[in-house]
């Protein structure tokens, strides 16, 4: 169940690391734990004051989160996460993955930056033990709040030179979604507007955008499917 | 505390009663028979459904030739909404009389699915033109803006008695009136009405006359009754075209072998409900009152559905700045089962239609929790409950950044419309 990143990493960066139980609880063993008992939640924001905030998502998607990061240089010289508090609003598995993901990126000495800006949603399914298929692309959004504040880090440090850039561009205003998450939908197999609503929720809120992403699900169709 | 099991689901489904089942075992050993068979056997399951269908029309004031069994309360929403506009005669008719190739469907903004996807499906598909009338912020239709959508080719109104996710009783019997007067005044037998009362068959005597319904949904899952079964009445006269072809079994409205043992199950459960109804009704109110007013006591909360014309069954809270699944999740782990209009917990993941329809924004679709009361539910419960919930709400905000500002969420109350009574 919670093994370790390396072993999972390959399989998870495959696609979704989806749970596929037939019976028990509705999640795996590790989110009900998390979910239960999530880590490093940020019950009182005093003396937090210094700390990096990164932020994703939106209530009216029904996922939001919010993160509070401290950077240190290790023993080694390398900035390594020191502390990764969190508040989230959304599901179980909102929930525990923002859990897991606090877990992951301050145990043992501390994630390195560089590590942890490489991380993937996969990377926190994997050590969850897999999500529900649906409930992969809203609820796992730690890793997007997690870049964002170690771009506030950078900010702050005035290394403007290392400041990521998300690339996409907004297309559904209400749910924040970027032409890059119909392209990740894409490519994990959804092709057709239906499965890619179903994968990010496209245009529940704002449905005028739904040409537009019709029209990029065929523009991503082609350039990785030449269909 | 001690912790209780204490169940608040009962709109998904309730238990079935001991005596139902009692009635049913027979039916599954010994008294196996099929219908259709010309042997002692068949004729013994025949007569059963026969007795039970007597038992169901007297349920709705109907004749016993008007009832339809089916599997549930999805088949006979899906017969009605699909098998009116599917009969050519009812195509031809309103061709001839208005010159439109296309009938005119009206519906509700916060029917079950199994009324709003297919009309919304045959919408697309270009069969009908759809008005979904809109509802007011505590779930009603207007029965004035029901009057303006109607169109001489309108040739079917679906509008559900009682709402199944927040509890909201339709002026059900004014609109099957106000449809009938322009029925007389068109002089036109359309439009034909169709209301699922599912929901409230267990807490409103169902007339079909007073309603001026021509055909009615409701199913045994919702009743005590079991699983699986559903009744579609279709008054004398009224054309359907079935969605189950085959043998020829229900008037050639819904082959396949019946389910005997389901259907003599639906008629005790009927049977019960009638005797219980009134005091199922009065007892439930008072719980539900005292639910609804403890938990409102926790701060940025609102009641969801209307504050009085609401089954006595039903409470729809939305706690802000929490998400549903998660505090469903929460008071599961204490032992109370609820349910959410959250996206989260959907499988299409969209928040609660019904919700959304009443006017509150997404926000409070995601935070709402469905509590449902049944027969057994009791008032150590309703305290229990009512102990418990500040406590996750508590600690799922703990974990929340998100803080509404309650501005946004305010509803003056109508004080006539909390003066008024129901059932």
């Amino acid at each position: 169940m919670n093994q370790p990143i390396e072993a999972a990493k390959e399989d998870a960066r495959k696609g979704d690391v989806v749970a596929n139980k037939r019976e028990g609880w509705f999640y795996t063993d590790a989110v009900k734990e998390h979910f239960f008992h999530p880590k490093n939640f940020l019950d009182h924001e005093e003396g937090m004051e210094d700390a990096c905030l990164g932020m994703a998502g939106s209530p009216a998607c029904g996922d939001a989160m919010k993160v509070w990061l401290r950077v240190e240089n290790g023993a080694d010289g390398i900035e390594r996460v020191k502390d990764f508090k969190w508040k989230t609003f959304g599901c179980a598995s909102a929930i525990a993955s923002t859990s897991m993901l606090s877990v992951m990126v301050t145990e043992g000495e501390g994630m390195s930056i560089e590590q942890a800006l490489a991380l993937k949603p996969q990377d926190i399914m994997a050590r969850l033990g897999g999500l529900p298929a649906r409930k992969v692309h809203c609820s796992v959004l730690g890793d997007k709040a997690l870049r964002s504040a170690i771009n506030a880090y950078f900010k702050k440090t005035e290394q403007h030179d290392r400041v990521q850039v998300e690339h996409g561009r907004v297309i559904d205003c209400v749910l924040k979604i970027t032409d890059h998450d119909i392209e990740e939908a894409v490519l994990e197999g959804a092709d057709t507007l239906e499965k890619v609503q179903e994968k990010t929720k496209v245009g529940t809120g704002d449905p005028s955008c739904l040409p537009e992403v019709e029209q990029l699900i065929r523009f991503y169709k082609e350039k990785y499917f030449g269909a | 505390m001690k912790k209780r099991n204490v169940y608040l689901d009962h709109a998904a489904t309730t238990p079935t009663d001991a005596r139902v089942v009692r009635e049913m075992k027979p039916f599954f050993t010994e008294r196996f028979g099929n219908p259709s068979s010309f042997h002692s056997a068949g004729l013994n399951a025949k007569n059963a459904i026969s007795r039970a269908r007597i038992t169901i029309a007297n349920f709705i004031g109907a004749h016993e030739d008007e009832i339809i069994f089916t599997s549930g309360g999805t088949e006979s929403d899906n017969l009605a909404v699909i098998g009116i506009p599917e009969t050519k005669f009812h195509r031809d008719a309103i061709k001839v009389a208005t010159g439109k190739e296309i009938p005119h469907v009206i519906t509700s903004g916060i029917e079950h699915h199994a009324v709003l996807e297919p009309l919304l499906a045959y919408q697309k598909k270009g069969k009908i033109h759809l008005t979904v009338l809109p509802v007011d912020r505590y779930g009603r239709v207007s029965v004035s803006e029901l009057k303006q959508s109607l169109r001489p080719e309108t040739l079917l109104v679906s509008i559900m008695s009682a709402n199944n996710e927040i509890g909201t009783i339709q002026p059900i019997e004014e609109i099957g009136r106000a449809i009938l007067r322009w029925r007389k005044s068109e002089n036109s037998p359309y439009p034909l009405f169709h209301t699922d009362a599912c929901q409230s068959a267990g807490y409103q005597k169902l007339s079909v006359e007073k309603m001026h319904a021509d055909l009615l949904t409701f199913s045994g899952s919702k009743i005590y009754g079991p699983k699986g079964v559903g009744v579609l009445y279709v008054r004398r006269g009224v054309r359907l075209t079935p969605r189950a072809i085959g043998g020829g079994q229900e008037k050639n409205l819904r082959s396949g072998t019946e389910n005997v043992p389901a259907i003599v199950g639906l008629a005790k459960a009927v049977e019960i409900v009638e005797r219980l109804r009134e005091k199922d009704s009065y007892g439930l109110l008072r719980l539900r009152d005292m639910l609804a007013e403890g938990l409102l006591r926790i701060p940025k909360t609102i009641l969801n559905g209307h504050p009085t014309e609401r089954l006595p069954n039903s409470v729809n809270i939305s706690f802000m700045d929490i998400e549903g699944e998660a505090a469903v999740l929460y008071l599961d782990a204490e032992g109370i089962m609820t349910s959410t209009g959250s996206a989260c917990a959907s499988v299409s993941l969209d928040p609660s239609h019904v919700i959304i329809a009443t006017g509150l924004s997404y926000e409070a679709a995601h935070g709402s929790i469905r509590f449902t009361l049944g027969r057994e539910t009791t008032e150590k419960e309703i305290q229990y409950v009512v102990k418990v919930m500040p406590g996750v709400v508590e600690r799922l905000r703990e974990m929340s950044p998100v803080n509404l500002d309650m501005k946004y969420f305010s509803r003056e109350q109508e004080s006539e419309s909390l003066e008024k009574n129901i059932i």
